[in-house]
């Protein structure tokens, strides 16, 4: 490695440095603070220092890095395509170790309730980055507005509920349908944009039923939300310690004593079913024909188009389907927290669930996983970190476009190829 | 009568800061053919620079004229820092990958910017004490008096030289010029000599140093900004760049206008809560029914 070199990558690190002080100088170095019902300014210089230095310090150590790479080009093969290698040789035992493992995880000794609790929000996600995984990985659709769905699903549970005092196993299917009924709705007038403007329009509408729902006070209860919505019980047989007179509870019935995790681990299971209903579905319907023309229509929409296959009603029902999905995952939701307000159905929503599928591997169905028990894990280590975690977790959306644009396990093979790979 | 011309002036002023923000999107969309998602907060983080140089020179004793003249220049130039960091690290990659990932990294520079400043500025609104006071009134014998504010008239005057600056720019500069070749074909426009890479850095430095502009002047018409507001914001101005036909920068700012005379008007007139719907509905008609915008070209599809 030449003099000249080191001084190029020293006169580029020195670069990077100014254009860090001029980035970071103003924002971090002066935090604006209220003082006196003014705002003052409070100089935060040693911090920036430190991420000037930082930044100068990691261009250089880049640069060389990427020196030594050129170097020696060609030998080392990369990380995500040996995983997702591995995964395509060994994936049918993966698969199924992974739903064995999850079926006996609450009965693991270090399964106790937090742990129970964010493997139920993991399974929620999961559940809802299948949903998402049909319209954005096998119709090609990039919908920002999904949470606006999963709304849809909540609310219509809530309201079912609450009002006409259905049961869990009745509101299900209908928050299902509401939800379908409205990806319709929503999805007839704007499925020919084209894929950009179609990802705005999803997102306008996803903001407009949050809006809707805060303001319509007299049937949502706008920021105050909805409480006091049933909660599950099993077959009829409720979770209660002290039940009304006369009800047979689910610790009675199985001669049990009371516990608290009762209700817990039937949540789990009753999300790891609908989740792995969602899998099958998908995994079914993508070798039917209405499954192959969405693949099709991702890869080509006018050859799709010149061979006979309607695009707006194929892109439809990806679109319904998906927002179905959404709808069940919506009504588990409402069930399980007991309390909804619009607060839960935020953008930032639509944006982890689109990073989960995407960084997963559009399409790739154990990709969904990997990428929610990364990203989930991720939100939860920084748990205490409020605005940092988002901001590392905008940060791996970002370096993973860069770096994998195709998400960890980049595969678009296709469902039925012609001959004997087939 | 008096109410509507008030609702008039409000609207347009808020319709040049619009204009300001939507140029960005619509430059850049005319160049890569990406919506930069992140360019709302990149107008976020103009309007908290201006913020933080508003405060520190109120402690000096410099004019007020200077002031705004010194304030304008440092935020545009802090501002177009990030545009042009945000294009390096997150688009520059991604120009041959397939089309979703710009958006989906630009998604992902929209969240980062927006929770690094709430974390480096902490996520309760900042206000700033009004910097220009007073204005004209007219009708003071009716019952609705209506003001134009030096204020207003400021903002409306400062976009109108910045746009015919711009203009200028991109009509008469050999920059401008290579600005229109990249838009239409990237790779003849490199063989002929011109620094393909250099010229979208440079959209990306105008964009964003215009969007900084409008985020001075948000924060001194409203006074109050947090770390959100580029969300709305951002949707509203692409709103306004698809409505005047985006990758048309005089199209940009009479969208912007339009987008922010029905915003007025509709909280004036209709509902106040719903004046977020307004802005949602208007993108969804228009990209819907009329995806071309008023001076746009039609977008054909080549097999």
């Amino acid at each position: 490695m030449g003099k000249d070199l080191i001084q190029k990558y020293l006169k580029d690190s020195l670069f990077t440095g100014i254009v860090a002080l001029a980035l970071f100088g103003p924002i971090v170095g002066l935090r604006t603070v209220a003082k006196n019902e003014a705002l003052v300014v409070q100089p935060k210089w040693f911090v920036v220092f430190l991420i000037v230095v930082a930044c100068a310090a990691g261009r250089f150590l880049i640069n060389i890095y990427q020196f030594r790479k050129e170097q020696r080009r060609g030998e080392q093969s990369s990380f995500g395509k040996a995983v997702s290698h591995f995964l395509d040789e060994k994936g049918a035992q993966i698969a199924i170790g992974a739903i064995v493992f999850s079926v006996i995880f609450p009965f693991m000794p270090f399964a106790d309730r937090y742990w129970m609790d964010i493997a139920i929000m993991m399974m929620t996600y999961i559940m809802l980055g299948w949903g998402l995984n049909i319209v954005i990985g096998l119709a090609g659709l990039l919908d920002l507005g999904y949470v606006a769905f999963y709304a849809v699903g909540a609310y219509s549970y809530a309201l079912f509920a609450i009002h006409f005092g259905w049961s869990f196993w009745i509101c299900l299917p209908i928050a299902g349908v509401f939800a379908a009924m409205f990806g319709v709705l929503l999805g007839f007038p704007v499925l020919r944009l084209r894929g950009d403007y179609l990802a705005i329009v999803t997102l306008a509408f996803g903001e407009m039923v949050r809006i809707l729902l805060l303001n319509w006070y007299e049937l949502t209860k706008g920021p105050d939300g909805l409480t006091g919505i049933p909660r599950p019980s099993f077959f009829g047989l409720p979770f209660k310690r002290y039940p009304d007179e006369g009800v047979e509870t689910f610790h009675t019935f199985f001669g049990l004593e009371y516990s608290s995790m009762q209700r817990i681990i039937f949540l789990y299971y009753l999300i790891l079913v609908l989740a792995l209903i969602t899998n099958f579905f998908t995994i079914k319907i993508r070798r039917l024909p209405v499954g192959r023309a969405w693949e099709a229509l991702r890869e080509d929409e006018i050859a799709c188009k010149s061979l006979g296959v309607n695009p707006r009603n194929t892109k439809l029902t990806a679109f319904a389907i998906g927002a179905m999905f959404a709808g069940f995952a919506g009504s588990f939701f409402a069930t399980r927290q007991a309390f909804i307000s619009p607060e839960s159905f935020t953008f930032i929503e639509s944006a982890i669930i689109v990073a989960i599928v995407v960084l997963g591997g559009m399409g790739s169905q154990t990709g969904v996983v990997l990428s929610t028990v990364f990203l989930i894990g991720l939100i939860e280590v920084f748990r205490d970190f409020e605005s940092y975690r988002m901001v590392a977790f905008g940060g791996a959306m970002v370096l993973i476009m860069v770096f994998r644009p195709r998400g960890i396990l980049a595969k678009r093979k296709p469902t039925i190829t012609m001959g004997k790979h087939g | 009568m008096e109410y509507f011309l008030q609702q008039l002036i409000n609207g347009l002023t808020l319709g040049s800061v619009y204009g300001l923000i939507a140029i960005g999107y619509t430059m850049v969309y005319g160049i890569i053919g990406m919506i930069n998602f992140a360019h709302g907060d990149i107008f976020m983080v103009g309007a908290f620079v201006a913020l933080i140089a508003f405060i520190l020179f109120a402690l000096t004793s410099i004019s007020l004229p200077i002031v705004l003249i010194l304030v304008l220049l440092i935020a545009m130039v802090f501002t177009a820092c990030y545009g042009w960091t945000v294009e390096k690290l997150a688009y520059k990659p991604l120009r041959k990958s397939f089309r979703l990932a710009p958006l989906i990294s630009a998604l992902g520079m929209s969240i980062v910017l927006q929770n690094y400043v709430q974390a480096a500025q902490g996520a309760r609104i900042k206000t700033l004490q009004p910097v220009i006071q007073g204005g004209f009134n007219f009708f003071k014998d009716s019952n609705f008096v209506v003001t134009l504010s030096y204020l207003q008239i400021f903002i409306i005057l400062v976009t109108i030289t910045l746009m015919t600056i711009f203009t200028l720019l991109i009509t008469r500069t050999a920059l401008g010029r290579a600005q229109r070749a990249c838009e239409q074909d990237r790779t003849m426009t490199a063989l002929m000599g011109i620094n393909v890479d250099r010229t979208i850095s440079m959209t990306f430095i105008i964009g964003s140093s215009l969007a900084a502009v409008a985020g001075m002047m948000f924060v001194m018409y409203y006074g109050v900004i947090d770390f959100y507001i580029g969300f709305l914001a951002g949707i509203k101005a692409f709103t306004a760049a698809v409505l005047g036909g985006i990758g048309s920068i005089p199209g940009a700012m009479l969208g912007g206008l339009l987008i922010g005379l029905i915003e007025t008007f509709w909280s004036g007139y209709i509902s106040i809560e719903y004046k977020d719907i307004a802005a949602f509905t208007t993108l969804v008609v228009v990209l819907i029914f009329f995806p071309t915008g008023f001076l746009g070209k039609p977008d054909i599809e080549k097999v």
